[in-house]
């Protein structure tokens, strides 16, 4: 038996037949049949993953926004209560601790949703950064996370009768903005955020209530053609989408910059935690970029594989993928910026060459608004 | 499906033989295929190539892991299944027939005595 730590949802999925693994320390789904069909179903029907072993931290007091405002680089001051954001949080050297979304509640609450890989690590980041008169909790064990995604999802939800008291706010949500809501005596949040490029919602019940909610929306989605979607399909989904993933794209080396996301990094802020490192390394220009390359053949360019300009190695692989909805064999690497204007590309796929050439990023262009 | 020709490996290919015949026919086994989860292209030798046992041939690429394909046994390569370069996905439908990898006339046909039978592979992945 595995030692992993079982969501609310791990009964489910074992009963349904998935190839479990264990993901982050967590006995998680990777797909219930084929990744293929699972990642089709999203981008043309709708799809729910479980998401439950997501972090979740919860900031209270007056300037709890200002206190998460100091740590991210991304600027949540004028977010107001039920806006969401993603963000990166960085040690004063500018590499990122973590990726994640910085929900407000209220004036007085923040909830902080972060990798599960970086739960314990974020947590003592963030609590060695406390203040007096803000309190911090870890309640990643009292929600379950439901990810229900795909160009069918809201007209499905609305179908859901937990929903009926939301069906206004499921319709007028934009594109990260969250609402929280009264289902039977339970309180439940919604957020409009997803991780796969197309019209979804996050949907954050009470751990008890999570077997129960998958069960009501699996049920209701049946007509809509709805699909449990493992870990597998959410990776060749962000993937296409070219989404950050931690522990490929960005890790405790890489800077925001580096990964290409400097739409979150707001210099304009006075201070935050690495302002002053990032601040330099803007001005004098980030010693990596993140860069897309596309393979005319088959094979899979895989995290870790080299990539060289002109013929000298000049970075690595960070994800890659036969994309399913794209059909052709992508990547994501990082490469030294000197390299960015190379003449030719190849990279070496397990003891061989092979040409490769730049694509834009994103591969896939996001339908979530 | 008749298991009573055919041979498995350790590696997970299976040695399908028909009797009178040295061209046998080469896949990967059920199991295989469900561990590698959805195959997304297979490459193979080319027609003519001579092949040694227990070499590494081929490559089998699947979304989440890449594997080397081994031969099971010695010989020529005489035919390689061609539909599998449009529709790789078969080899996870169908392992055992439609997803056939290649046909080798095998160098010596003693060799299919050092592979195993099917009740002895079900045992090696614990079935």
């Amino acid at each position: 038996m595995s030692t992993s730590r079982r969501t609310p949802l791990s009964e489910i999925h074992e009963k349904l037949g998935a190839k479990m693994v264990d993901f982050a320390g967590f006995w998680m789904p990777v797909a219930y049949g084929s990744i293929i069909e699972e990642h089709t179903a999203v981008r043309e029907r709708v799809g729910m993953f479980d998401v439950s072993h997501m972090g979740e931290f919860i900031v209270t007091g007056d300037g709890a926004t200002t206190f998460v405002n100091d740590m991210i680089t991304n600027d949540c001051s004028k977010l107001g209560p039920g806006g969401v954001q993603y963000t990166a949080m960085c040690r004063e050297n500018g590499t990122v601790v973590d990726d994640l979304l910085v929900f407000v509640l209220d004036d007085r609450e923040v909830m902080l949703i972060v990798n599960a890989s970086n739960i314990d690590k974020d947590f003592e980041h963030v609590a060695a950064r406390k203040k007096p008169g803000i309190e911090l909790r870890n309640v990643s064990d009292d929600f379950g996370l439901l990810a229900v995604q795909g160009p069918a999802s809201r007209d499905m939800l609305k179908k859901c009768s937990m929903f009926q008291p939301v069906l206004k706010e499921l319709d007028e949500t934009p594109y990260y903005k969250g609402f929280r809501f009264d289902a039977g005596g339970s309180e439940v949040f919604v957020t409009r955020t997803g991780y796969t490029g197309e019209l979804g919602f996050e949907i954050f019940v009470p751990a008890s209530m999570a077997v129960r909610a998958w069960n009501e929306i699996m049920e209701t989605g049946a007509d809509s053609g709805i699909s449990p979607i493992g870990l597998g399909a959410r990776d060749t989904l962000r993937f296409e989408a070219s989404f950050c993933l931690y522990g490929h794209e960005l890790d405790d080396e890489t800077s925001p910059l580096e990964a290409g996301l400097d739409w979150i990094v707001k210099l304009k802020k006075e201070r935050f935690t690495g302002d002053k490192a990032l601040r330099e390394e803007k001005a004098n220009g980030p010693r990596r970029v993140l860069r897309g390359f596309e393979f005319e053949g088959r094979n899979i360019l895989r995290q870790g594989y080299e990539i060289l300009g002109d013929g000298e190695v000049i970075g690595k692989v960070t994800s890659g993928t036969f994309a399913p909805t794209l059909q052709k064999s992508l990547c994501m690497a990082l490469i030294d910026s000197a390299a960015d204007d190379a003449a030719s590309y190849s990279a070496n796929i397990r003891n061989r060459s092979v040409p490769v050439a730049k694509s834009t990023l994103p591969f896939y262009k996001s339908r979530a608004k | 499906m008749n298991f009573d020709n055919m041979r498995f490996t350790k590696n997970h290919e299976w040695v399908a033989f028909e009797n009178g015949s040295d061209v046998v026919t080469v896949g990967i086994t059920d199991f295989a295929a469900g561990e590698l989860g959805d195959i997304v292209f297979v490459e193979l030798p080319e027609i003519g190539t001579t092949v040694e046992s227990m070499q590494a041939i081929g490559t089998i690429e699947a979304v989440k892991t890449v594997a080397d394909l081994y031969s099971p046994v010695s010989g020529v390569v005489k035919e390689v299944n061609g539909s599998l370069e449009e529709n790789p996905d078969v080899v996870n439908k169908s392992p055992f027939k439609d997803g056939w990898f290649l046909k080798i006339d095998l160098e010596d046909r003693a060799q299919l005595d050092d592979l195993m039978a099917k009740s002895d592979y079900d045992t090696l992945v614990g079935r």
